[in-house]
């Protein structure tokens, strides 16, 4: 790693040593403090603006969390109090939150491998298709890729409607079935079900396309001695498909975590800005104790909470992302 | 010889019911975005038909009319219009500086700077919203456009400026060195070789954060008044408070989806290149 920091600017100057003999000297000598100071002037803009709007903030995320910070102090009534771990223990010593935290692992955990394995499927169902199926397939996935998050919200939310909702119907279609009127969000696990299916719906055609390049990827002659030394369709996939992929899905799996740890609007918006306890996940229950019950040094601990939780899944996706910039 | 004929045979056989299996994920993938364009230009009361016919039921633009009707459309379109224009201008110019800092330049510190654009990315919006709100209500910068822009940037700037390295790595550095010893200043070698090449790799990271500022939502809902609301503003406000105009609501829909998916369309090839690029060597 510092080996190659430390051998690549000694690359730069090769070029250097035989310019056109009419340039002058004296850029020649500045440019040891020159190379060093351009790249962080470059980086000046860029580090100053996310100091300022992304630093500052994350810094504040922390000291509210350990404040006393409500309506009064919002409108300057009162100065912030310190609060000590207050926030955290009012936040960990209660069982709504625990509820919380498993009703988000669960259905984090759910939506990413649903997408993940759908995904897989669907990329190695490419494979094998004729060209014309798998351009109508990938005119479906990018559209469906490339609809924005509210419109697929409020699209779902018309399909899986109780009483004209197209699902419904359909599923009553089915002999024996009478599903028209059902209402899919009076119990929070049914209606999570559904957000689930908007998640993956969204999800999988990034996951496809990625995959599907990988696949791309995956040398024809080491499945073909993969088959010739007996191994069948599965087998070639667990033994040479999966090992050369494993970047990638690592990659994505992580992505998809910490994306589907983050879902808000669909929930929100499903729910009509209001969700039930029962469709409560980290992101909508800090909100909810910020803004609805002006309690923002709670909402503040929870948020942390998240991004804690959230912290060891980054931390292998920054590895993966790392290697991959050490080999360009 | 025959064991390839046969071969071939197999994948002949086998390939329609492959292909009938592709069918019905063609159909399943695509069919919330078809009801949403079936429901939108149908008549609105064949919309709440408990037993919808799947086939389109005549053609008709009066739901797009209702929901042009039912708030202001154009005013959130032209704010949204403004902030994300905004967002990607200064998104584009000062993260393809910084991209070209840490992709172009070796120096101490640079794996640092790496490390903390990659996690700044990763943390959730959602997180951010408490302390950024705080943050704007001091300035005095809650419901202004201004604010709204700067906040944007939180996270269109850490992907641009990652999107843009992914760019420029891929651009061989012996052209520019080429140029260099043909008397190019470092400079010069940046705008006469490696800009031309980038070029196609600015648009799409820009019509890509266009897209990405285009849809927001949380942000928006939480810093901008009912008066300043933004185009996903208005539709999520369509979909809880006129919840039961589903026709209406699609055309609203469709409005918003259109354009971006047209938009999304033109640069999806390029960005998913550009995102896997290199990524099964690792």
């Amino acid at each position: 790693m510092s080996a190659a920091d430390t051998t690549t600017p000694a690359k730069v100057p090769p070029p250097r040593p035989a310019p056109p003999p009419d340039v002058p000297e004296q850029p020649r000598q500045k440019r040891p403090s020159a190379i060093a100071a351009a790249p962080w002037a470059l980086l000046a803009p860029c580090l100053l603006i996310l100091v300022l709007v992304m630093g500052y903030p994350l810094v504040r995320l922390v000291t509210l969390s350990f404040q006393t910070f409500g309506q009064s102090q919002l409108w300057g009534f009162k100065p912030a109090e310190s609060a000590g771990f207050a926030n955290f223990t009012k936040v960990l010593g209660d069982s709504g939150f625990w509820a919380v935290v498993l009703r988000t692992i669960v259905f984090a955990a759910g939506s990413v491998i649903f997408t993940m394995v759908v995904g897989m499927l669907i990329a190695l169902l490419l494979q094998r298709v004729s060209g014309w199926v798998k351009t109508l397939v990938n005119i479906a996935l990018v559209a469906s890729w490339g609809m924005p998050i509210i419109v697929a919200t409020t699209v779902f939310k018309w399909l899986f409607d109780s009483d004209y909702g197209v699902f419904n119907a359909l599923l009553s279609k089915l002999p024996g079935v009478d599903m028209i009127g059902h209402n899919w969000f009076a119990s929070g696990p049914e209606g999570l079900l559904v957000i689930m299916l908007l998640v993956v719906w969204g999800a999988v055609p990034f996951v496809v396309i990625t995959l599907g390049a990988g696949l791309t990827q995956v040398p024809k002659e080491l499945e073909e001695a993969a088959r010739l030394d007996g191994a069948g369709a599965w087998g070639v996939f667990r033994h040479v498909t999966l090992p050369i992929l494993k970047p990638i899905i690592v990659m994505l799996t992580t992505l998809s975590v910490i994306w589907d740890m983050g879902v808000f609007p669909q929930v929100f918006v499903m729910r009509n800005g209001h969700p039930e306890s029962e469709f409560q996940l980290l992101t909508t229950y800090s909100y909810d104790q910020a803004f609805m019950r002006n309690d923002y040094g709670q909402g503040s601990a929870i948020a942390l909470i998240t991004v804690v939780l959230l912290l060891g899944v980054v931390a292998v996706y920054m590895r993966q992302m790392l290697k991959i910039g050490e080999v360009e | 010889m025959s064991a390839i004929a046969a071969s071939g045979r197999r994948g002949g056989k086998s390939r329609l019911g492959w292909n009938l299996l592709g069918l019905l994920v063609f159909v399943t993938a695509g069919f919330p975005v078809y009801w949403m364009l079936n429901t939108a230009f149908k008549p609105a009361k064949d919309a709440i038909d408990p037993d919808p016919s799947l086939l389109p039921t005549g053609l008709t633009l009066t739901n797009f009319r209702r929901a042009l009707d039912i708030a202001d459309f154009w005013g959130p379109v032209g704010r949204s219009l403004v902030v994300s224009l905004t967002v990607v201008v200064i998104g584009i110019f000062v993260g393809l500086l910084a991209a070209l800092a840490i992709s172009r330049f070796a120096f101490r510190g640079r794996k640092v700077v790496i490390v903390g654009i990659l996690a700044v990315q990763m943390v959730p919006l959602v997180a951010m919203i408490i302390p950024v709100f705080l943050l704007l209500n001091d300035l005095g910068q809650y419901d202004k456009l201004s604010g709204l822009i700067v906040t944007y940037l939180t996270f269109i700037l850490p992907f641009t400026v990652w999107t843009l390295r992914g760019f420029i790595v891929n651009i061989p550095r012996e052209l520019e060195e080429a140029a260099m010893v043909d008397g190019c200043s470092r400079t010069g070698a940046f705008l006469r070789v490696v800009f031309p090449l980038l070029a196609p790799g600015l648009v799409a990271t820009s019509v890509y954060g266009f897209i990405q500022a285009w849809n927001e939502y949380l942000y928006a809902l939480m810093l901008m008044s009912q008066q300043n609301q933004t185009a996903t503003v208005w539709l999520g406000n369509f979909t809880t408070k006129h919840g039961t105009e589903y026709a209406p609501m699609m055309a609203g829909s469709t409005m918003m989806a259109v354009p971006i998916v047209v938009l999304f369309l033109l640069v999806q090839r390029k960005m998913a290149a550009g995102l896997t690029a290199g990524a099964v060597k690792g």
